[in-house]
Formats: C-alpha cells, sequence, structure tokens
C-alpha cells in the first residue's frame, strides 16, 4: 500500500495551511465558475480576471479537504500573470500528471513546468482523491471558457 | 447471555483478510454490513441445489424456490411481527420502498396543499420523493426541526402536524446515531388524521422492531444493512393501506389480467412485486434473519449500548475538546453511529490517514445535505459499529485518530 508520504508531502500541508490567493474578485470584470464534489461536499468558487491574453488575477473560495485546497492554492500560484495561452498549456499538463485523457503536447513544444504542482504526483497512488486534485481545475477550465480565454 | 464478539466475528469471512498485515477494522455498517458465512451458504447453496423461477412453473424445482421466496418473506414478517406475511413487499433496496410510498400512496392521496411532515435529519431517501411529488403536484412539505444534541425538537409537534396527510420520519438517524421516539410520533401523526411512515435503515438491523407496537403504517429497511445481500429491501405497509393504493411499477407478477384494453392487478404481495424478484437475496436475506434473530435484537441493542459508551467514554477521554461528537449524549437515545469532527480535520482525510491502519469510516455528507448544513459543516467522519465490532476497534479508531493528529497538526 502506497504511503501517506507519497500524499502528504511537506509543500501539500504548506498550501494546504496557508492557502494563497484566496478571496473573489468583482464580476464582472471577473468571471466566476464554481464546482464541487458530491462524494466529499468539497466546494470551489474559482475568480479568475483575464486582461487582453493574459491571466491578470486569479482567486479561489469554497472549502474541503488539503488535497482540493492545495492543489487549488498551487493552481493560482502557478498560472497568475501567465499567459492564457501557457495556462492551458499548464492545466494539460497537470491533467496528464493526474493519468486523466489530455491531447499529448504537440510535437517539439517544450512540456509546461509545474513548479509545486509536482508534490501531487502521489495523488495517483490514490485514485479515490485524483477528484480533490483535480477540481480547481476542472473549474479553472470553466472559468477560462466563460471569460472567452 | 453474554455476547462473544470474537465468535461472531469468526462467523465473517471478511475478516480473515488482512490489510498490508493488518487486521480490518470496519467501521461503516450505518453505510452497509459485512456477510456472515450463514448468509454466504444459503445463497450457494440455494444456486447450486434449489435454483428455479417463483410463483410460475409446476416443477417440483420452482416449488422448493417458491417455497425459499416465501420462506423468506415470512421469516422478515415474523422478525417485524409484521400481522399478515403479505404485507411485507420485496424491493429493490429502501430507497426503492420509500418512493414506492411517496409516489404509490402519495399519489393517491395527496393532492395540491397537501402537507407531508418530514425532519431535519432525514436521508436524501426520505427527502427527494416528496420533493418530487412538490414538483409534479405541488404538495407541501413541512419539517419538525431539531435540539441542540441532535434529536427532535417536537415543541411544535402538533402544529406541524395539523392537518398534514403523512409523518414520514426516520426511526434511527444515519448521522447522528438518534433514536426517534418512533411510537410518541406515530400516535401524534394518528392523533392528526395522518398516516406514519418510518425509514428503519439503522434502527431495523440495531433494535427489535414490531411494527404494532411502533404504530407504523409503512416501515422501509433494506437487507445490505443487516448483514444481508445487495438488491433486496423491504416496505412492509398495513394490509389496508396496500391494497387501497396503485401498483408502483407495471409489468409480470404484478397482475391478475391483461388485455389489450387494459389490466387488473394481482393480490398482495405481488401486485407491488413486478418482473422477476431478487430471488436469491430474498434467500439470502431470510437467511440473515435467521442469523440475526439466533443472536436476538435485545443483545445486538446491548451490546451496542455498552460499546458506544465505551467509544464515547474513550473518545473523550482521549481527545478532550478536540473532537466534538454530534448527536445525543444518552446512548439511551441513541445507536451506535458516531459522526464526528476532529480537530478541523477535513473528513477526507481523517477517512485517509485512518485507511493506513486499516480503520474504515465514511467521509462525506451521508446523503444527509440538509442536515450537514444545519450542523455547519458540508461533511463529517462517520464510525458506526455493529456486532463485529468491539472495544478493541474502539481503541483502533482512537489510535488512528492520534496518527491524523501528527500528520496535521496545525
Amino acid at each position: 500500500m502506497p504511503g501517506l508520504e507519497d500524499l502528504y508531502r511537506e509543500i501539500i500541508l504548506d498550501h494546504y495551511r496557508s492557502p494563497r490567493n484566496r478571496g473573489t474578485l468583482d464580476t464582472p470584470p471577473a468571471v466566476m465558475a464554481q464546482g464541487h464534489n458530491p462524494l466529499c461536499g468539497d466546494e470551489i468558487q474559482v475568480y479568475l480576471l483575464v486582461d487582453g491574453d493574459t491571466v491578470a488575477d486569479v482567486k479561489v473560495s469554497g472549502q474541503g479537504c488539503s488535497i482540493s485546497q492545495s492543489s487549488a492554492s498551487m493552481m493560482t500560484q502557478a498560472i497568475r500573470g501567465k499567459s492564457v495561452a501557457d495556462a492551458h498549456r499548464i492545466l494539460d499538463a497537470f491533467r496528464r500528471m493526474m493519468g486523466l485523457e489530455v491531447a499529448d503536447a504537440p510535437a517539439g513544444e517544450e512540456p509546461a513546468k509545474l513548479g509545486d504542482l509536482e508534490a501531487l504526483q502521489g495523488v495517483v497512488k490514490f485514485p479515490v482523491r485524483i477528484k480533490c486534485a483535480t477540481l480547481a481545475w476542472s473549474t479553472l477550465s470553466q472559468a477560462m471558457e466563460n471569460a472567452g480565454a | 447471555m453474554s455476547f462473544d464478539v470474537s465468535a461472531i466475528k469468526a462467523d465473517f469471512p471478511i475478516f480473515d483478510r488482512t490489510i498490508d498485515g493488518k487486521r480490518i477494522v470496519y467501521l461503516d455498517s450505518a453505510n452497509s454490513t459485512q456477510k456472515p458465512r450463514h448468509v454466504i451458504d444459503a445463497m450457494t447453496r440455494f444456486m447450486s441445489e434449489a435454483y428455479a423461477p417463483v410463483n410460475r412453473s409446476a416443477y417440483r424445482l420452482a416449488a422448493e424456490s417458491n417455497d425459499a421466496y416465501e420462506g423468506a418473506r415470512n421469516a422478515v414478517a415474523q422478525f417485524i411481527n409484521a400481522p399478515r406475511a403479505h404485507e411485507v413487499i420485496f424491493t429493490k433496496n429502501a430507497t426503492e420502498a420509500l418512493n414506492m410510498v411517496a409516489h404509490s400512496w402519495g399519489r393517491a392521496n395527496m393532492q395540491r396543499g397537501d402537507a407531508v411532515v418530514l425532519t431535519h435529519m432525514e436521508h436524501h431517501a426520505n427527502i427527494v420523493p416528496w420533493q418530487m411529488l412538490r414538483d409534479e403536484r405541488g404538495i407541501e412539505i413541512r419539517w419538525i426541526p431539531l435540539t441542540d444534541d441532535g434529536q427532535l425538537d417536537l415543541t411544535d409537534l402538533s402544529a406541524i402536524l395539523d392537518g398534514a396527510k403523512a409523518l414520514s420520519f426516520t426511526a434511527m438517524s444515519n448521522v447522528l446515531g438518534t433514536i426517534t421516539p418512533v411510537r410518541r410520533l406515530t400516535d401524534a401523526a394518528h392523533a392528526a388524521g395522518a398516516i406514519a411512515i418510518v425509514d428503519g435503515c439503522q434502527y431495523v438491523p440495531h433494535h427489535a422492531t414490531d411494527v404494532q407496537a411502533l404504530g407504523a403504517d409503512f416501515l422501509a429497511f433494506s437487507s445490505h444493512k443487516l448483514c444481508g445481500p445487495t438488491g433486496v429491501g423491504v416496505l412492509w405497509g398495513r394490509e389496508d393501506l396496500l391494497e387501497s393504493m396503485p401498483p408502483f411499477l407495471g409489468g409480470g407478477n404484478m397482475i391478475s389480467d391483461v388485455r389489450l384494453d387494459g389490466f387488473t392487478t394481482a393480490e398482495l404481495p405481488a401486485k407491488f412485486e413486478a418482473g422477476t424478484p431478487p430471488i436469491i437475496e430474498v434467500v439470502g436475506l431470510g437467511a440473515a434473519i435467521e442469523y440475526l434473530s439466533r443472536i436476538g435484537m435485545a443483545a445486538v441493542r446491548a451490546h451496542e449500548m455498552s460499546l458506544t459508551t465505551y467509544a464515547l467514554d474513550t473518545l473523550h477521554a482521549r481527545f478532550g475538546d478536540e473532537i466534538r461528537i454530534h448527536g445525543p449524549s444518552n446512548v439511551e437515545v441513541r445507536g451506535a453511529t458516531l459522526s464526528f469532527d476532529f480537530r478541523g480535520i477535513h473528513p477526507h482525510d481523517v477517512s485517509q490517514v485512518l485507511d493506513q491502519s486499516n480503520v474504515c469510516v465514511r467521509a462525506g455528507h451521508h446523503c444527509a445535505k440538509p442536515l450537514m448544513r444545519l450542523l455547519g459543516t458540508a461533511a463529517t467522519t462517520r464510525a458506526s459499529f455493529y456486532i463485529y465490532n468491539d472495544e478493541r476497534d474502539a481503541d483502533a479508531l482512537a489510535d488512528a485518530l492520534d496518527s491524523a493528529s501528527d500528520i496535521f497538526a496545525f
């Protein structure tokens, strides 16, 4: 059985204890998307402000387990200030890491750097928690669609 | 008669299994229960030696099969002291049983503006079917609220019941463990001219059940929560109510005659058993009831009261203010189901850590989202004990919670 140290890495606990970019944004100009995990009651709101082709600001609210909350926190850190195109690449790379079906990165393209997010790799050993880790990201995907980004 | 948990545990083959060299501490019986050899063997033997369709064939094998099926019905009727065996209807599960009452009895007896009374501690299976009826034909839903310690607040009971057609409530909460004052509630319902529908899913497996003494008009419960297989549940209903309500599902077995221009229904119980029933599962349910009856439901209840007392004392002694256990502290009015908040650690994380020690608990809303909102939380961790649990299991729970503390010590 995989050990919990694979799941509860220090960096994950750090993001859980001190989540980055929590709060809300005025909508409009930002857009908001909601997601929830019916199995455990985790819920999340992702606020996204797109300016031109840049992710100008992103905030998350809601409540949930250490995996869902830390993933959300790391997500905001990873995409804030990046170009929309980069944000999409990071989103795809994260989904790939979680073992979700994603189109392969175009040949020759540098895989997006996931940084702190690599710590969530251990989640795939605990399939029940994959939904926790991806909750913020599917919600982000919805928000990006809402923003036309 | 002393309750020998080790002997009982030995009856359940799954407890021979170890995961990572550790025994399984199964604390999720409120969700579903493990199966004793007696049930497994009964089903296997039936499939190997006596399986045939019921009700429809003239050969001896079919007669044997029918005897086994109807024998189980009689066993259920005796188990709940139903006046007549044909008042026992086999359904897919308790959820289907409650839907049957809402849609079949409900549609025939409730019009726009008629009220059904529920409680704030109900399981979704006893909320959503009524909400569907509200969406469909505008019935009113009223609610009995809760006290601070998770019991029903009966202060305004007569007012809430005034003019209502039905009171539908759980006899034991799957979240709080609260045992409601069933007879008081059914009496109050009848005094108001309403029928009383009892959700017995948690109560029947853990408490001697007598539908006549309880004053119930309908009782729903499921096989898989009392050591029987999945796939079969029970609706018991008063004969006159079942006879006057229209059938629920239509098809074979529930008819007397079918012509091109219409049909007539069969007698009870067939009227509410459309299609091929879960024959094998019903045989399993019969065996489960045999198994529990041998132990004796009074003994089951006594064991659980003692174990719940031990668990509450142990958890409070070890964790004090850091653990908040919902529901009444008085074990006279609670079953062995403990939902709790532990040090603000999310239930998903608690159950993950507990899993490392093979302690199996449930994390989530337990199909009682309205109750969760009232408790001010999205989810709780829930540990529930049954006949195969003992004080060692309660200790294992406490030890495993300590490890959760270690990881999430903020």
